[in-house]
């Protein structure tokens, strides 16, 4: 081994560890009830970032002069026991490079962004610790080279997301739409955890140079059959739709406007929103061993695409609007994903991810900008009309409803899903009320008492 | 160093909670209550340590003038191995920080003489390696709840009905085991671990008593899963073969239904009585598994399930504590005046659901993936009880701590010693769950050795009867 290739190593592994570091800092010093200055944080976040994006950019560097297009970096086995291995691996290629270099970029823009635009709020110290989750997250996501680890970046990404929706957490709305989102973001780690255990039952392991080939990204070649392919595939699928607000899990995608601006930049129009989108990326030799499948990764991106154009273009509020059309773009992405246009999607996933957090960031002073622009034009901005003239009336005022009320999606998740649940399972709960008053002889909850003197909050239905 | 390990400290573990017991239950004043109770516990803590660290180095006082065991019975009853050997710390770490975490408001209705005495049967069941006496130690266990029921002036019919028949079961089964009538003895020891274990449909107890006991000793009685330890010392060498699918069904089961109730609950006490139960049927699951890695995965669930568990109910407990029983049906906006706690309730809530970095993520995956080599609908149920237990968490963190502005007119900030408990806690969780390999290691081999047992059992089945469990 030469001694380049060590010292890319080492500076992988600085990347990857960096944003830990920061995690660690502010984690702790929260933890001890000594949180460090707004200045300090600042000064933390800015010196992790600048570290991790220069130990990125090193590594892309000495892959364009080598031309090595698939560098290893073998941390060990976290976990070795006789009949598991938990290996930790990162993976720096064609497709992690680029992205996590974003990750860094992005967050770096953010992180100077909000140390000014929270500047004396309360959750200041908060939404640092739970920003420091995130881009240890999505690193850890973006240089997985093991499925597990990849899962674990993913659960990190989801908890700081919803705890983050939730940022203003005096008013019941945020908390009640960060619950929205960690519910479906549940349903989509549990399926991405099982397509894990699948596939390390199968291939042995769940490292993806095993499960994908060795061969440097996109060129793969999965050692499922094409049916194996199908059954993970559509786990990985569910996974990346409930990450990516995929039809039929969109309805999250507004709720989450409820977070502060810059993490719904970060969060909903560049990174955490192209997750699913990168997932699918990944697994791309497992799209390609089912053709079926790749048909319904097209289609779901396709109606996802036409979905969020309808519902977007009736929203009254910039930041819904933004997240709409954010969710336009990746259903394109994943359909290019289905297509096998890979590159394609890697390059439109970039893209999309620095216009869409500029557009974010602006989004405060819109009202502004656009007296900037009307005061230079000398007139009022036009204003377009849209397809929707093409429609005839009934149509027309059918498909506005339909937009306004976001593709009913909401409601039909409420009402073939979380009410028939809570529903079913109050029952079951009031029959053991029944059960034990019986076995008793006579009323016997207190916590009855404790649940009816309080107000009317109900989660799940 | 070896000869102090020599000493006899597990007697000791055992022997001190019992004077403590007899001590505090004798003084009056609460706040001295615990004072002592406090002390006892650390000291029955420090022994544990001590214990744990001989039996880890394989030393025993045996040979040695001080050999208590071999004069009182005549052999050594009482020993740790490898199952036994990291639990006992950990059982005698909660009693400790639940009694060092307990409330001024709340000393006088938290009897520190009964939590010592649930903490002597409670050490002396998990060393117990005399089956007999195991039974016996078994049935005694069910007393105290039982007293602090009568001495709260709470209805007890629920739970003296389902552990009547825990014990009846119990005695029953374990003596047609003995005799040789292995179906019908693995069918009511079964039955037994099912009704102690809180499996569904014999849960409710589990519920009712949290409903009507103090939250401490709620959470220390139910903690360290004795149900589950009776099934692996019992059950599991002896059953018949189907007796394991029946227990791998039940569990699984009951792990799916109990985490989708605790979704919907609306109190703070049911909610973690629900959350607790799930856990503890993905425990038993794995152990009704026969491959190393579902079992190793079990054992540390069990293992996160008494510290994440506990801390989240020391969490629960302490807002308690502050405002009174906590309503899920509203916002109560806590984390202003609590940011310590809150941040402890989501570490130790997510811990005990797996989340990575934690000490539940690596058993969590192992569970699964051993249980998907099996059927893999069982890996399904295992993943789908994590999800809603991981719903219901987070839910309850939401109306717990956010949401409305709590107006307060007295500071509900943690104390000291609260805080102390709770970081102690969050350290375990998050240093085992970053180093998880020793302890998986010992997991491991504890797991190989319940199989090892278990498949010795299988080919020769005289010897289930006539030997006592572990040497």
């Amino acid at each position: 081994m030469t001694g380049s290739t060590e010292i890319v190593r080492y500076l992988g592994k600085v990347a990857a560890a960096a944003p830990f570091a920061l995690v660690a800092l502010l984690g702790l010093t929260s933890l001890l009830g000594r949180p460090l200055s707004e200045k300090a944080t600042a000064i933390a976040c800015r010196a992790v970032i600048v570290v991790g994006l220069v130990c990125a950019a090193a590594v892309l560097v000495f892959m364009l002069a080598s031309g090595d297009r698939h560098v290893v970096v073998e941390l060990g086995d976290w976990v070795a026991l006789p009949s598991y291995h938990f290996a930790v691996k990162l993976v720096y290629d064609r497709l992690s490079v680029p992205f996590v270099l974003l990750t860094f970029l992005l967050c770096g823009t953010i992180a100077t962004f909000s140390s000014r635009y929270l500047h004396r709020e309360g959750g200041y110290n908060r939404f640092f610790v739970l920003f420091a989750l995130f881009l240890a997250g999505m690193v850890l996501a973006a240089l997985a080279g093991t499925v597990e680890a990849l899962f674990a970046g993913w659960e990190l990404v989801g908890l700081s997301s919803a705890l983050l929706v939730a940022y203003f957490q005096e008013r019941p709305a945020p908390p009640r739409n960060g619950m929205r989102v960690w519910a479906v973001y549940r349903v989509s780690d549990a399926a991405l955890l099982l397509a894990a255990v699948t596939l390390h039952h199968l291939a042995g392991s769940g490292d993806f140079d095993r499960l994908l080939g060795t061969e440097p990204w996109p060129h793969g070649q999965t050692t499922v059959t094409g049916s194996q392919a199908f059954v993970v595939g559509l786990l990985l699928l569910v996974a990346a739709a409930g990450k990516s607000a995929l039809v039929p899990f969109s309805g999250w995608l507004p709720r989450a406007m409820e977070g502060p601006t810059p993490s719904s930049a970060v969060f909903y129009g560049a990174l955490s929103v192209h997750l699913g989108a990168y997932l699918l990326l990944r697994a791309g030799p497992i799209l390609e061993a089912s053709p079926l499948l790749a048909w319904i990764v097209v289609v779901l991106g396709l109606v996802t695409s036409l979905y969020a154009y309808l519902a977007g273009s009736v929203q009254a509020d910039i930041k819904t609007a933004l997240s709409f059309a954010s969710l336009a773009q990746v259903g394109l992405i994943v359909a290019e994903i289905g297509l096998g246009w890979n590159y394609v999607a890697l390059v439109h996933l970039l893209g999309h991810g620095c216009l869409r957090t500029m557009q974010f960031l602006r989004a405060p002073t819109l009202l502004h900008d656009y007296h900037t622009l009307e005061n230079a034009f000398g007139e009022h901005l036009p204003r377009g009309t849209g397809p929707g003239r093409l429609l005839p009336g009934t149509a027309r005022a059918w498909v506005y409803r339909f937009a306004l009320e976001r593709g009913y999606l909401d409601a039909i998740l409420g009402a073939l899903v979380v009410g028939p649940f809570a529903r079913t399972f109050r029952f079951l709960d009031g029959l053991e009320r029944r059960w034990t008053d019986f076995l008793t002889g006579k009323t016997s909850r207190e916590s009855d008492a404790v649940a009816s003197a309080s107000g009317q909050i109900e989660e799940l239905s | 160093m070896t000869d102090l390990l020599s000493l006899p400290w597990l007697e000791a573990a055992i022997l001190a909670p019992l004077f403590g017991s007899l001590l505090v239950g004798r003084v009056r004043d609460p706040y001295r209550a615990a004072r002592w109770g406090v002390a006892f516990t650390s000291i029955t803590f420090a022994f544990t340590m001590f214990a744990g660290a001989a039996a880890a180095a394989g030393t025993s006082p045996v040979g040695q003038p001080w050999d208590i065991q071999a004069r009182l019975f005549n052999g050594r009853p009482f020993s740790l191995d490898e199952l036994t050997a990291p639990l006992i710390p950990v059982i005698a770490l909660l009693h400790l920080l639940t009694a060092a975490a307990t409330a001024r408001t709340r000393m006088r209705r938290f009897s520190f003489a009964w939590s010592l005495a649930t903490e002597w049967i409670g050490l002396s069941t998990f060393t117990c390696t005399d089956r007999w006496m195991l039974v016996g130690l078994l049935a005694a266990g069910t007393v105290p709840p039982l007293m602090e029921l009568r001495e709260r002036r709470r209805p007890a019919r629920v739970y003296v009905l389902h552990m009547g028949l825990f014990v009846g079961l119990l005695i029953v089964g374990w003596w047609l085991t003995e005799v040789g009538s292995k179906d019908l003895g693995s069918g009511l020891l079964l039955a037994a671990v099912l009704i102690r274990c809180g499996i569904f449909p014999a849960h409710c107890w589990v519920t009712d008593w949290f409903e009507h006991s103090s939250f401490g000793n709620a959470l220390l009685f139910v903690a360290p899963l004795t149900g589950v330890y009776a099934a692996a010392r019992l059950l599991l060498p002896t059953a018949a073969s189907w007796a394991f699918d029946v227990l791998g069904a039940a569990a699984l089961m009951s792990a799916v239904y109990t985490a989708a109730m605790a979704t919907v609950q609306r109190e703070a006490r049911r909610l973690f009585a629900f959350l607790f139960l799930s856990h503890g049927s993905l425990v038993l699951l794995g152990l009704a598994q026969d491959n190393p890695l579902s079992l190793t995965g079990s054992l540390r669930i069990w293992s996160s399930v008494v510290l994440s568990l506990g801390g989240f109910g020391l969490t629960l407990r302490a807002l308690e504590a502050r405002i009174g029983r906590l309503s899920l049906t509203r916002y109560h906006g806590l984390y202003e005046h609590v940011p310590g706690l809150a941040v402890c309730y989501l570490l130790t809530g997510l811990a005990s659901v797996g989340f990575p970095g934690t000490l539940g993520f690596v058993g969590g995956d192992m569970l699964v993936e051993g249980s998907v080599e099996g059927n893999p609908w069982v890996g399904v149920g295992a993943v789908a009880a994590a999800a809603l237990n991981g719903i219901a968490v987070v839910r309850a963190y939401f109306l717990l701590f956010t949401g409305a502005r709590h107006g307060a007119t007295i500071p509900l900030r943690a104390t000291g010693r609260e805080r102390f408990a709770v970081l102690t806690l969050a350290a375990l969780i998050l240093g085992l769950g970053l180093v998880p390999q020793p302890a998986l290691m010992a997991r491991y081999r504890a797991a190989e050795q319940i199989l090892k047992e278990r498949q010795t059992r299988l080919n020769s089945p005289e010897v289930a009867t006539s030997d006592s469990i572990v040497r």
